[in-house]
């Protein structure tokens, strides 16, 4: 019987079936940040437990840094603290940490493939829900709790149950202005929010199949907005390419038996899903989320809909919506005035956001109105965008160039929205209170978009822009 | 040290709490500022802090609910973020067990690992369930995760777990590590199978 990606992955990383009936599942790669685990550091100590497998776990500084000053101690106590035991934590434990001081901190979903870290075939755990961002190398790869953290540290595995899978398949070919951040918002507003529960999806098809790799990890990244824990792309010539040369992939002859394994595992032509989706890339527009969950969207043409429109279930958080952003249905999403823009995150954080975004800003400057950070996803992101001189585009327009972290994406360090202002946010929540007000508002677009929003002020089709 | 005795999950009775909504997220039930603590502890006086704020009627700050332990919710709750803080806050305010539509699986995940069992009933049932609630918030809501069913007062409801989970939680192995570990020297025989773990 022809095998997914999912059943080979899945099947090589079975330790045993345990006595409930899961799956005792090795995780190979285990990434963590300072902030889901210092409790489970703590429950390892009380346990008397060591790391089993400490060349498998890798961590950095991401959630709670400050994108300005960075040097310690960090203005913010809680943060300090927090950092503090990230390093106790490191050290005690004999694990490898990418600090600042090594030029490849970052977002762990920025750093993680950007090291080569993440590979394809792999098992990948972190304690942070876009960890299905590294699917797109064709790992198995999804966030867990921090008690979750203390048993892949104590254990290097998880007791774990396979999911259903779904193949998402895109057709046809985007049209300029659109983006890999727009076929992933068409996804989730086609499938929903929780469209993907019990489901781990196969992205597929012509459009993603051409993708950069980094488009691909855009579109992983949101799986789990979708309801699906984790997503893939199946390996293939781009992510050979890609991972060739990367400081932590396999070198030399190496590589190439490397490269022959990795393809291998890929879902193969005969394989059977339990679900079959179909999405119209040629039919998208740039998207814009409009309300409190990122399948709540429209193509920055369209109207905001209606509570009516949608099943009676749904009405009630359509309704709470539109309260909360202050929208009337039927109202035109473009022209929305902004007072926030962010480019930055585990979603659109990487060089090629920030190469797009920068096309963007040379375009016009920053409205009066607008507070704009560029935060890039990483140290190397960084210092990347800066050799090719995209910080000067972006500073020449009024945009803040920042240091690498997760910032306005969740407001834990000062990166936060103020009172009920109004985001353009090329991050992947739009939760009330997400980006650090309980009032704040958030709407979801691409790097482009964002951009574009900034110069004018309000939301804007950016292929207008673009022309 | 408990026995394993206590660690089953097979029956939890207690006064209910109904949070109407569907796609409550983590991040609403606990903002990410709470997350910057390095202990779980006190969170449970933060869950749901904003919502409570914007919202006097919120059943969080209501009297009638206090002491509750059974969380009647709507679908897709504790989507979003992976934060375990979201369950330690609400088995920390109280919370033992967790009736709803449908819920983001890391959440699920991180109940289990906290023995905080999250039953699936039907959207009519729910809607039953919330407003009996309502209108008795003093009535002892019975979860019997063995037998996958919900009494309050003389009706009884379906409310399914997923087999894995289920047994984890009737026989007391959803903390995990012990489990985990008792597989031994099988796991580095995985591991040592992996062409990237051994050396491509």
């Amino acid at each position: 019987m022809a095998r997914t990606l999912l059943d080979k992955v899945w099947e090589a990383h079975s330790v045993r079936t345990l006595p409930s009936g899961q799956t005792q599942l090795l995780i190979g790669l285990h990434l963590i940040h300072e902030v889901t685990t210092p409790q489970a550091f703590q429950m390892l100590k009380e346990l008397k437990l060591k790391v089993r497998m400490p060349e498998r776990t890798f961590g950095t500084l991401d959630h709670i840094i400050p994108t300005t000053d960075q040097t310690r101690p960090y203005a913010d106590p809680m943060a300090e603290d927090m950092a503090a035991h990230m390093y106790k934590n490191m050290k005690d434990f004999g694990l490898n940490l990418f600090d600042m001081a090594t030029g490849k901190q970052g977002i762990v979903h920025v750093i993680g493939p950007e090291l080569g870290l993440t590979q394809p075939g792999m098992t990948i755990a972190c304690g942070d829900s876009h960890t299905s961002t590294h699917g797109a190398v064709g790992a198995i790869a999804f966030g867990i709790g921090t008690t979750q953290v203390r048993d892949v540290l104590a254990t290097q595995c998880l007791s774990m149950a396979k999911p259903k899978l779904r193949q998402v398949r895109v057709d046809g070919a985007l049209a300029k202005g659109v983006y890999a951040k727009d076929v992933i918002l068409a996804i989730i507003n086609q499938l929903g929010v929780k469209g993907g529960v019990g489901f781990a999806y196969e992205y597929a098809g012509p459009v993603i199949e051409r993708m950069t790799m980094e488009e691909r990890l855009t579109v992983c990244n949101m799986s789990i907005e979708g309801g699906a824990r984790f997503g893939y792309v199946n390996p293939d010539a781009t992510t050979i390419d890609y991972l060739r040369g990367r400081p932590h992939a396999p070198q030399g002859a190496a590589f190439d038996r490397a490269a022959a394994w990795w393809k291998s595992v890929a879902t193969e032509p005969e394989a059977k899903f339990d679900d079959v989706k179909r999405i119209d890339g040629a039919a998208l527009e740039p998207v814009v989320t409009w309300g409190i969950n990122p399948e709540m969207s429209v193509g920055v043409g369209q109207r905001i809909p209606a509570p009516d429109s949608k099943p009676e279930a749904e009405r009630p958080t359509y309704r709470e919506a539109l309260a909360h952003m202050g929208f009337e249905a039927g109202q035109a999403i473009k022209g929305t005035k902004i007072d926030v823009a962010f480019v930055g995150s585990c979603t659109n954080g990487r060089l090629s956001d920030l190469r797009i975004a920068a096309e963007v800003a040379k375009k016009g400057k920053v409205a009066k109105h607008v507070r704009a950070l560029i935060v890039p996803g990483s140290q190397q992101v960084a210092k990347a965008a800066e050799a090719e001189g995209l910080h000067e585009i972006f500073q020449a327009a009024g945009f803040q160039w920042r240091k690498a972290g997760c910032s306005m994406c969740l407001g834990m360090n000062d990166d936060k929205l103020q009172g009920r202002e109004m985001s353009a946010s090329s991050s992947n929540r739009n939760f009330i209170g997400r980006q650090g007000s309980p009032t704040g508002r958030t709407l979801l677009m691409s790097p482009a978009m964002v951009a574009a929003a900034a110069i004018n002020g309000v939301v804007t089709d950016v292929r207008e822009v673009l022309k | 040290m408990s026995t394993a005795t206590d660690y089953k999950r097979k029956q939890l009775a207690g006064r209910g709490i109904p949070v109407t909504g569907n796609d409550i997220d983590t991040d609403r039930i606990i903002p990410a500022r709470f997350l910057k603590a390095v202990t779980f502890e006190g969170m449970g006086e933060h869950a749901f802090e904003d919502a409570r704020k914007q919202n006097p009627e919120h059943p969080f700050n209501s009297p009638a609910y206090k002491g509750a332990s059974v969380l009647v919710v709507g679908q897709n709750f504790g989507c979003g973020s992976s934060r375990e803080h979201a369950p330690q806050a609400l088995m920390r305010w109280g919370i033992g067990a967790i009736v709803g539509g449908s819920f983001g699986e890391i959440f699920f995940g991180n109940c289990v690992m906290l023995g905080i069992p999250c039953l699936v009933a039907s959207q009519a049932d729910l809607e039953w369930l919330q407003k009996a609630i309502e209108r008795d918030p003093k009535g002892v809501v019975s979860v019997d995760v063995e037998k996958q069913e919900v009494r309050f007062g003389d009706r009884v409801i379906k409310a399914t777990v997923p087999d894995g989970p289920r047994n984890q939680l009737v026989n007391g192995t959803w903390d995990s590590t012990a489990v985990l570990l008792d597989a031994g020297a099988a796991i580095e025989a995985t591991a040592g199978k992996l062409p990237y773990v051994k050396g491509f």
